[in-house]
């Protein structure tokens, strides 16, 4: 019984221990005074293998995502003789909620799991170590430019990933089931509100985009420095993000479906 | 260089695709439209039942769109609900004698609240008050009052 219990508070202890180091390892990266000039060129080569690289995936599965809710919601929505609200149905549900999320655990597997390893490998490596013997911050030179540029890529993608999966919705409603064209777009606008729907998806991204890189990031950090420690880290991001995607996601929608 | 060159290259074009996709959501999808000179008056208007108007609903005078429902609220006093109309500027020409009445898009549509435009030469302006209102049509109550009439015809014959 007491070597049950000892083991409970080791595990919340230890668990405890985790979150407030991963908690002031983001501070440290937060508060870093920003160096304009020398960051930018670092922020740019991020920004490029964080977000440029990722917008392949994040194009190819918003068309097909937005093709099969439109696909999904004609099947039912003919049903009801409803079918000229197919723009509604899309536009709304891709805007307020598969944007967002379905960007985000994509972003998790495509570049935050990249991004695990590769600070993870750093300092397996012991490359952060030799750069702080040189005199260099690891933080400011490594972790830094690889946060900001998940912060920034994160909405960016998510809009984009919106507006090609509504021109896929598009493409399958109007162009294949014989939607009316304008009726879709204008019961679209009608329904879709800027602040309410546009504005609260990009809210969620931003918050999601921080999650998953600081997850990312303090995996990579964090990583036991041996090749086991390293597959660790980047499997527990990707399941550590995906889980706190979608825990979020349904505390995000209740906040602002409540009148916020 | 070159290199780099072309790396800011790809960057700028990513954060360009971004604006455009955020501009393709913000006016193609949500119909987000500047309007900075459009400025609109408040007026009030008394309904004994509103139905299921809600707030944002749209107020039209023939089938146009001229305001939205500002707030909805219950008047202690005599029981009725208070509608407030945020109506455009440029419809500043309703008579103080219109009829304000909820009519329902569709049969299971949204309700809205129509204006019949009425005879008087003043018209409304800001803070007005309606009181010529004819309440939304709840559907529970005509089917009970056609029930009662057929029953009183049944007996009469």
């Amino acid at each position: 019984m007491t070597t049950w219990l000892q083991q409970l508070g080791h595990s919340g202890i230890e668990t405890c221990q985790k979150l407030g180091r991963s908690f002031l390892f983001l501070l440290h990266v937060l508060i870093r005074p920003p160096r304009l000039f020398k960051t930018f060129p670092l922020l740019i080569r991020e920004l490029y293998s964080v977000g440029v690289l990722s917008l392949v995936i994040i194009i190819v599965s918003g068309i097909f995502i937005g093709m099969v809710v439109s696909l999904q919601g004609h099947h039912i929505l003919i049903k009801f003789s409803a079918e000229q609200e197919l723009g509604q149905l899309v536009a709304l549900s891709v805007v307020r909620e598969l944007g967002p999320v379905v960007t985000a655990l994509l972003f998790a597997g495509r570049a935050g799991s990249a991004l695990t390893a590769e600070i993870g490998l750093m300092k397996t490596t012991e490359q952060l170590d030799s750069m702080e013997m040189m005199g260099v911050d690891p933080l400011w030179k490594i972790i830094s430019p690889r946060f900001w540029a998940g912060f920034i890529t994160m909405p960016i993608l998510a809009v984009i990933f919106s507006a090609v999966a509504i021109g896929g919705g598009y493409v399958v409603g109007v162009d294949w089931l014989g939607v009316d064209g304008g009726s879709f777009w204008s019961n679209m606008q009608s329904a879709v509100d800027f602040r309410l729907d546009v504005v609260n998806g990009i809210i969620k991204s931003v918050v999601f985009g921080i999650v998953v890189t600081w997850i990312a990031i303090y995996q990579g950090y964090d990583t036991v420095p041996t090749a086991e420690g390293v597959s660790r880290a980047t499997t527990r991001t990707v399941v550590y993000s995906s889980l706190a995607i979608l825990g979020l996601d349904f505390i995000l929608t209740a906040t602002m479906l409540g009148g916020w | 260089m070159a290199t780099e060159k072309s790396l800011e290259i790809t960057v700028g074009l990513f954060l360009l695709v971004g604006i455009v996709a955020l501009m393709l959501l913000a006016f193609k999808v949500s119909g987000l439209t500047f309007s900075v000179g459009s400025r609109y008056y408040t007026v009030t208007a008394s309904f004994a039942n509103i139905g299921n108007l809600k707030p944002r609903a749209a107020v039209r005078i023939a089938g146009v769109k001229i305001g939205e429902v500002e707030t909805i609220r219950l008047n202690p006093d005599n029981y009725m609900a208070d509608v407030v109309l945020e109506i455009d500027d440029s419809a500043d020409k309703i008579p103080v004698d219109s009829n304000a009445s909820i009519l329902t898009a569709g049969l299971l549509g949204e309700n809205y609240v129509s204006f019949t435009p009425g005879f008087e030469d003043t018209f409304l302006k800001e803070n007005d008050h309606i009181t010529n209102t004819s309440q939304a049509m709840i559907l529970e109550n005509l089917i009970g009052q056609l029930v009662f009439n057929m029953n009183k015809k049944d007996k009469e014959e």
